[in-house]
């Protein structure tokens, strides 16, 4: 195999790895080069400014802001995202009656349905979502208000996304709204492949369904659990977060800053305030969070691995 | 990892001692009762859930019918009668016939050479032992962990200065340089599972490298480009983030800014009918192609977190 080898592998790489050099790594290091000067992005000069825009940074009120509400999209959307699917495809694939003779562990009645359905939001683009719930949350005319009014809460008409103590929450329950069903699709790929004499035994020895969940299901489950979660918490910091904020909150970045997240943040310096090298130094930020984020998940789930 | 539905596999139960199959039935009833009040309450919650998913995709469609006057006064009634109009107008006068074919254009193009390039690059990681081999696979993978964010301040201005902005074969090429990370990382990991004993029986008989990849290996790794071509697709259909940065010309637009462009103008002109159509417009070709190829896309969009 070793005729024209090297050409071959050559031939093959240069194209791909090329254009992911130039277009993917290329700006990375760049960037973060650009984080100490004062490049303005609208001229070709700039000079070196060693560590000042990370002294800036740090006494920017609002980009303190953006990183509290980063992380906490980092935090809060993960744990309740990845609970709620554990909870559905838990009831999906075990939450069934044991039927007389019937397999000891069932799933309920029309389980594939269920995964049908909770999957939508997954195939659709979180710009199209997020323009949906703007206008669902609309205090006057919205969806959300109207359904309370029709209740009889007429007293309750929160302004929602006007409001800078929900704002966040409501972006974030889109979010959670979006990204529940591919987890529980997910969990349930992984929940059908433990063995069900497992569940068999745990209940001849008498476990309860919540004892049975938390020996036996989400130890088996725990890698999977382990990457949705870093992957959502990606998400969480990057893409998502930025459509959300940018289409659904005013100004962007909701009233008084109350839903601005680094991602946005460095976009606005960079292409609305032409500060490019500014903008930068909040993309290094985002980076280490980023990368920390992961080694945290990673260090504080590190279990042994169950074979099964 | 099969993501199918599949019912629970019977116990075996022929040989199998008797307490085991017959355990539900030998229950205590506290436990039966406990079992049925769980079922309800499964059900409640699974349903409730559906519902909540299905209720404002219900709604956005049942806007989309009606007139503007109705929309403000009582957005859960239904429309008086269709109107059918607001489809007219949303699909001509406010340009979404253009962003279909700009986006259709764009992730056509980005789709192919996502998977042409994306799969040479895994074939030759998966299969070739040359120094730097590891360097440039994880130079690959890492791309999946960074915010792109960073990345697309420098990217505006490298893609300036090389006359690609605003156009589509740019738009193209960067679509195509952020896919390959992950494509790359799932079929790097797929040419590894298939035997190497073809290549090396086609190598023998005289077959170039290139032709053996081209003609054997390429066909052999169909269920992974599918699974990697449909996770692209949705992910390059939906991308919102880089044409946000790197596609300002109106004229260029794809559908999500071009929705978004659309939610602006059409607020000043207070069309908002003809929004809701749009909107509805983008999202059922994904929502039916996704009801149709239902096992395939699901396949596709959670193979990669399981491998």
């Amino acid at each position: 195999m070793q005729h024209g080898k090297y050409r071959f592998i050559v031939g093959f790489l240069a194209l791909p790895l090329g254009l992911y050099a130039l277009f993917v790594v290329w700006p990375f290091i760049q960037s973060i080069y650009y984080s100490f000067t004062d490049w303005t992005g609208l001229s070709p000069e700039f000079k070196m400014v060693g560590l000042d825009n990370y002294r800036r940074m740090f006494d920017d009120d609002i980009f303190w802001k953006s990183l509290q509400h980063s992380l906490m999209f980092a935090v809060v959307l993960p744990v309740v995202t990845i609970s709620l699917a554990l909870f559905f495809a838990f009831m999906i694939n075990v939450g069934g009656r044991g039927r007389r003779g019937g397999p000891v562990i069932s799933g309920v009645r029309g389980s594939s349905f269920y995964k049908i359905v909770y999957f939508f939001p997954q195939v659709l683009s979180i710009a199209i979502v997020a323009l949906l719930f703007a206008f669902a949350y609309n205090p006057d005319s919205g969806a959300i208000n109207s359904v309370l009014r029709g209740v009889g809460l007429d007293g309750v008409q929160p302004l929602w996304l006007g409001d800078p103590d929900l704002a966040l929450w409501c972006v974030m329950a889109v979010l959670v709204w979006s990204t529940v069903g591919f987890f529980v699709v997910l969990f349930s790929a992984g929940m059908a492949s433990i063995p069900s004499d497992l569940y068999e035994a745990a209940l001849l020895d008498g476990a309860g369904r919540a004892a049975t969940f938390f020996r036996i299901t989400l130890p088996l489950l725990w890698d999977t659990v382990q990457s949705g979660w870093v992957y959502m918490g990606i998400l969480a910091l990057g893409a998502e977060s930025f459509a959300v904020v940018q289409i659904m909150t005013t100004g962007p970045g909701g009233p008084d800053y109350s839903t601005t997240v680094m991602v946005l943040y460095v976009y606005q310096k960079a292409f609305r305030d032409g500060q490019a090298a500014y903008a930068t130094t909040i993309g290094v930020a985002l980076l280490v969070v980023t990368l920390a984020f992961a080694a945290v998940v990673m260090r504080l789930g590190r279990r042994e691995r169950l074979e099964y | 990892m099969k993501t199918t539905e599949s019912p629970a596999p019977l116990p075996a139960q022929s040989g199998a001692p008797v307490t085991k199959a017959d355990a539900p039935v030998d229950r205590p009833p506290r436990a039966r009762r406990e079992g049925r009040v769980l079922n309800v309450f499964s059900h409640g919650v699974l349903v409730l859930w559906a519902v909540m998913v299905v209720l404002p995709l219900v709604w956005a469609v049942m806007t989309s019918f009606k007139d503007d006057a109705s929309i403000f006064g009582s957005p859960w009634a239904l429309p008086d009668r269709l109107h059918f109009d607001n489809w007219a107008r949303a699909w001509t006068d406010a340009n979404m016939s253009d962003y279909f074919l700009n986006t259709v254009l764009v992730v056509g193009g980005s789709l192919i050479g996502t998977l042409v390039l994306g799969s040479m690059a895994a074939y030759v990681l998966a299969r070739f032992d040359f120094p730097g081999n590891r360097f440039i696979y994880y130079l690959f993978v890492g791309g999946m962990s960074f915010p792109i964010m960073l990345a697309l301040v420098p990217l505006f201005y490298v893609v300036n200065n090389m006359g690609l902005l605003n156009t589509i074969h740019g738009l193209i090429l960067v679509y195509i340089a952020y896919s390959l990370p992950f494509t790359v990382f799932f079929l790097t990991a797929f040419f590894r599972t298939l035997p190497t004993s073809v290549a090396e029986a086609a190598f023998v008989d005289g077959a170039s490298h290139t032709r053996t990849f081209f003609q054997i290996m390429l066909p052999m790794a169909k269920p992974g480009l599918i699974s990697v071509g449909i996770f692209n697709f949705l992910g390059q259909w939906n991308q919102y983030m880089l044409p946000t940065v790197l596609n300002t010309d109106p004229d260029k637009k794809v559908l999500t800014q071009g929705l978004v462009q659309l939610a602006v103008s059409q607020g000043y002109k207070g069309d908002w009918s003809g929004l809701f159509a749009g909107l509805v417009m983008a999202m059922l070709p994904v929502l039916g192609a996704y009801i149709v190829f239902q096992r395939q896309v699901v396949q596709g969009l959670t193979a990669g977190a399981l491998k």
